[in-house]
């Protein structure tokens, strides 16, 4: 607490209407000024304003404040502007406090006189808290010039070109052995048809060979420590047991390969070997073996891909590779996970083999599909004359755990019907639909011309799918704009299955501290204004790993990320937030309960010449407060959050009311 | 030198701290050689009306046990505070109210109703209650108001020590005394104990800081070796005061905190709660129900009475609200 009786400024906000209307301003800013130090209060209509700032910096020069509090919106919101006012006038930022009376006032009563005692009562909290504020100072950390995206899929993809054509070194890190994601897996895009890899393959070869980008693939993210513009990241490769620079793609070691399995890429419709290339266009375009499956690692002996090679580009001897990466910045960009049609019990996934979902049928309609881009019957391989597709799996739909649209699985639809109608001019195509959702450039046109080729649409969600003795299915179902009950039989379903977030991002989350919203994608920073960002310094966002968007808001999105990314990689040093933690070691008993609800990693019990005692890692700790709560000895303090200043304000917040 | 004048008074206490300062054994002998003892109602046949009688400060140190029950208790302490010199609160219940204080969970309709009319024990056909006045053929008897609220001595009057612990122990008295006669105490308001967890003197280890369930002390027979919070026993010893010794941990019962809180902690209790609450139960919690949370939770018996043994009428709750 600084010696002398602080001087505190007081400002109340009308915020226009957004304030005004509820909450009587005059009255508040009046009742300020009787607060104990309380040496200026004024009220403006919108102090965040050029005027309103400009009145607190003059009252800073002129009255010699040595405290300010702000009434208004959030401090999320302004938070930062008037600590830059305060600042800008000779003020220390952390001298400042707001008071949100907006949202947790205005908006949310509509008794006026209710609601101006209570802003009264935040006002007298906020100005018992900012007496005892100390002046805080930023400290400044080099920037580590180098970025992490990952994920390998269209946003990965993209949002890494665009850092490394901005001149940034770049790490892709993705799970699987080849880069593309679910794109690379689609036939065609809506809604120009155009071919998904003819468009994607020559910016996947461009990751491949572009010199400020460094693919690490078939790998996965250890662990995670840092901070914004330094952060350290453990990845760990898995073996690919063949030698990339020998490797002349030949294939005769599939050929010779004992092992057949389901290969994930044709969604398990074709057959792969244990040693295999995931498809054609793969980056990097080279093959690998499938540890889990090999006959010489799960058993020894067999070799036949190594006597066969002729390039002795086999080497079973090579063991999983750990490194350390060091950057800057980092952006998700892990993309989504199909729903599991097989939770959907009464559409017979998985039972009925003439069930397939929206991504079995791309696989179907390609050219390196199991049957060359032939649709067919998996049953009996006959050409199907009369096709369902059923919107809303696993999306819309509560009792699935999604009440969210999945966004893309009605242009999809749309999509592949017109593919059939191509295919099958007289085949009888029915959609059964909860709503149509179009909102999309040409998305609409689309749709119409759909129609137009004689597709049809029905607006009713079938309850059940049964199946005859000759896997025919069978589909009742209501037409809710007729009300009549139509039985159609069926030769082949298609469920349009929505997108659900992948579930090793938990552990992800976890290692990255990202918060995620109630459908289970990560939350972004702000739902209008910061879509790219997390709340997490440095951490970036794209694509479905937000939510589930399609290929140009996706590729939009990264673009987004990439530029945040970048304004934050082209600067030298960043200054990191002085709100952090404080251990008084004369207090700790070195219990190590705080170390233990650390989530950053940034408290730490060591011995000591005076015993074990926790020690802060600086810059790793977000002022999150946890090590605070729950140390037993008030050992550590959380700056600008003291228990003084806090029960302060408690007190403050209590103070008409007595205890007898 | 003229010999140093002590009193000892007792307010709401259970006896134990008079017991305590007997315990300094044959010390005492020490203590009345350089000390006369003006005042002692447990020992000596001193009236209040010759206390009265003493001028301002006459008494050089009084220790002062128990609780501000009664106004018998609260007059007393204005009293000694204007006739000492040095007036220091003498174990946990004048220094944070003590067992007397969990009283503040009831008020005195409350407990009159239940001592007075309600217990199986009671024959009382009149529901009669004790009355400030009674006006007897001898003439007019009074009895000290009860009041709703046990009160800490320095909640009522100006304290200069404490001295705390239930009782304190015969090493901290003594330590006390010979800083009184050597003139070495420290500054006012300070307590007469180490500024330390008890963790500091605990000789058990911690090895785990998880607690994956709370049991009741007779349910668990403790290893010896590791932390009693380990082992699913709620020990006070992290945020309670060193100075005892460990002597209830050594005798293989948790600490139950009757030295107080350590300096820095406001609300000894609230404290616990959110330490134990950020170890209990830490593996698979984010996956758990709000019933399955209940559940551990409802492990803790009696938590008003575990957390704030010996500090409810100091910490941030300090009473239960009164309705009247």
């Amino acid at each position: 607490m600084s010696k002398s009786e602080p001087r505190i400024g007081v400002y109340v906000c009308h915020c226009g209407l957004n304030i005004g209307a509820v909450v009587d301003v005059a009255a508040v800013a009046q009742y300020a000024q009787t607060l104990p130090g309380v040496v200026v209060s004024r009220e403006s209509t919108y102090t965040c304003s050029d005027n309103g700032q400009r009145s607190i910096q003059e009252d800073i020069e002129n009255h010699n404040l040595s405290r300010v509090v702000v009434a208004s919106c959030s401090p999320r919101m302004h938070g930062d502007t008037f600590m830059k006012t305060c600042e800008t006038a000779g003020l220390n930022p952390y001298l400042f406090e707001m008071v949100n009376i907006r949202e947790q006032c205005s908006w949310v009563h509509t008794d006026k006189e209710q609601a101006t005692e209570k802003a009264k009562d935040l006002v007298r909290m906020a100005v018992a808290k900012v007496r005892l504020l100390e002046p805080l100072e930023k400290q400044k950390s080099a920037v580590n010039k180098a970025a992490l995206v990952i994920g390998g899929g269209v946003a990965g993809i993209f949002s890494a070109l665009y850092l490394a054509n901005a001149g940034i070194k770049t790490y892709v890190v993705e799970k699987k052995p080849s880069i593309g994601g679910h794109m690379a897996q689609l036939d065609k895009t809506f809604p120009t048809l155009d071919c998904s890899l003819c468009i994607l393959s020559p910016r996947m070869a461009d990751i491949g060979k572009h010199e400020n980008i460094e693919l690490i693939t078939y790998a996965d993210i250890e662990n995670i420590s840092g901070y914004a513009g330094n952060f350290q990241v453990t990845v760990k490769s898995n073996p690919r047991y063949v030698i990339k620079e020998n490797c002349r793609l030949c294939g005769v070691c599939a050929e010779k390969c004992p092992i057949s399995l389901p290969d994930e890429f044709n969604m398990g419709l074709k057959k792969r070997k244990a040693v295999y290339i995931p498809f054609p266009q793969a980056v990097p375009n080279y093959y690998l073996i499938d540890a889990g499956h090999c006959l010489h690692i799960t058993k020894g002996g067999c070799m036949l891909c190594q006597k066969n090679c002729p390039n002795d580009a086999i080497d079973f001897e090579e063991t999983e590779a750990v490194r350390e990466l060091n950057v800057g910045a980092i952006i998700v960009a892990t993309g989504f996970e199909l729903y599991d049609a097989t939770q959907k019990k009464e559409y017979g996934y998985g039972r009925y083999p003439n069930v397939i979902t929206n991504m079995d049928f791309e696989r179907w309609v390609s050219a390196d599909g199991p049957t060359h881009g032939k649709v067919v019957r998996p049953s009996d391989g006959a050409p199907p004359q009369r096709i369902g597709f059923i919107q809303c799996v696993g999306s819309r739909d509560e009792k699935e755990g999604a009440v969210y649209c999945s966004r893309i699985c009605c242009m999809a639809t749309v999509k592949q019907a017109t593919m059939l109608r191509e295919k099958y001019p007289s085949a009888e195509i029915y959609v059964y639909y909860t709503d149509m959702r179009t909102p999309g450039k040409g998305f609409e046109e689309f749709y119409q011309r759909g129609r137009e080729h004689g597709i049809v649409f029905i607006r009713g969600k079938p309850g059940e799918i049964e199946e005859d003795d000759n896997h025919n299915l069978l589909i009742v179902s209501e037409d809710t704009d007729s009300g009549l009950i139509l039985r159609n039989t069926l030769d082949l379903v298609v469920l349009a299955c929505g997108l659900r977030p992948p579930e090793a991002l938990e552990e992800l989350a976890q290692k990255l501290h990202l918060s995620r919203s109630p459908d289970g994608f990560i939350m972004e920073a702000h739902p209008k204004l910061r879509p790219a960002e997390t709340s997490i310094s440095g951490v970036f966002l794209t694509g479905c790993v937000q939510f589930p968007k399609d290929i140009p808001d996706t590729v939009a999105q990264s673009g987004g990320a990439a530029a945040m990314a970048a304004a934050l990689l082209t600067k030298d040093e960043i200054e990191l937030e002085p709100v952090r933690a404080a251990v008084d070691e004369e207090l700790c008993i070195g219990c190590g309960l705080c170390e233990e609800n650390c989530d950053y990693g940034a408290i730490e019990v060591k011995k000591t010449e005076e015993g074990m005692k926790a020690q802060v890692i600086e810059v790793a700790c977000q002022g999150c407060g946890v090590c605070a709560a729950s140390c037993p000895q008030k050992a550590v303090t959380v700056r600008h959050f003291t228990d003084g200043q806090l029960l302060a304000q408690v007190t403050a917040a209590l103070e008409p009311e007595v205890i007898v | 030198m003229d010999k140093l004048k002590f009193a000892f008074y007792w307010a709401a206490s259970c006896g134990g701290c008079e017991i305590a300062v007997l315990d300094i054994d044959e010390k005492i002998l020490n203590v009345v050689e350089k000390a006369d003892i003006v005042f002692w109602p447990v020992a000596l046949d001193t009236k209040y009306k010759d206390v009265e009688a003493f001028q301002d400060k006459y008494i050089d140190v009084c220790f002062f046990n128990g609780a501000i029950r009664t106004s018998e208790h609260e007059e007393m302490a204005h009293l000694l505070r204007a006739k000492s010199k040095t007036l220091v609160a003498f174990g946990a219940c004048a220094c944070f109210g003590g067992i007397p204080g969990l009283a503040n969970v009831s008020d005195r309709d409350e407990i009159f109703d239940l001592v007075y009319r309600e217990l199986p024990s009671v024959s009382n056909p009149d529901k009669t209650t004790p009355q400030l006045t009674y006006t007897a053929p001898e003439g007019e008897l009074t009895l000290p108001q009860f009041f709703d609220t046990v009160k800490a001595l320095h909640q009522v009057c100006d304290v200069d020590y404490f001295l705390p612990g239930c009782p304190p122990t015969p090493e901290m008295i003594e330590q006390a005394v010979t800083a009184i006669f050597e003139g070495t105490l420290p500054s006012k308001g300070s307590t007469l104990a180490p500024e330390k967890a008890l963790c500091e003197e605990c000789p058990l280890e911690i090895q785990e800081k998880k607690i994956p369930f709370i049991k009741r002390p007779y349910q668990v027979t403790p290893d010896g070796k590791r932390c009693l919070l380990e082992q699913g026993v709620i020990c006070m010893g992290i945020n309670t005061r060193a100075g005892c010794g460990a002597r209830c941990i050594k005798a293989n019962m948790p600490c139950r905190g009757c030295m107080g809180p350590t300096p820095e902690v406001a609300d000894q209790g609230a404290k616990l709660v959110s330490a134990i609450a950020s170890i209990l139960g830490v593996e698979g919690e984010e996956r758990m129900t709000e019933k399955e949370i209940e559940a551990l939770i409802a492990q803790i018996k009696d938590p008003l009475g575990t957390f704030y043994r010996y500090t409810l009428p100091i910490s941030l709750l300090r009473r239960k609200v009164i309705k009247k």
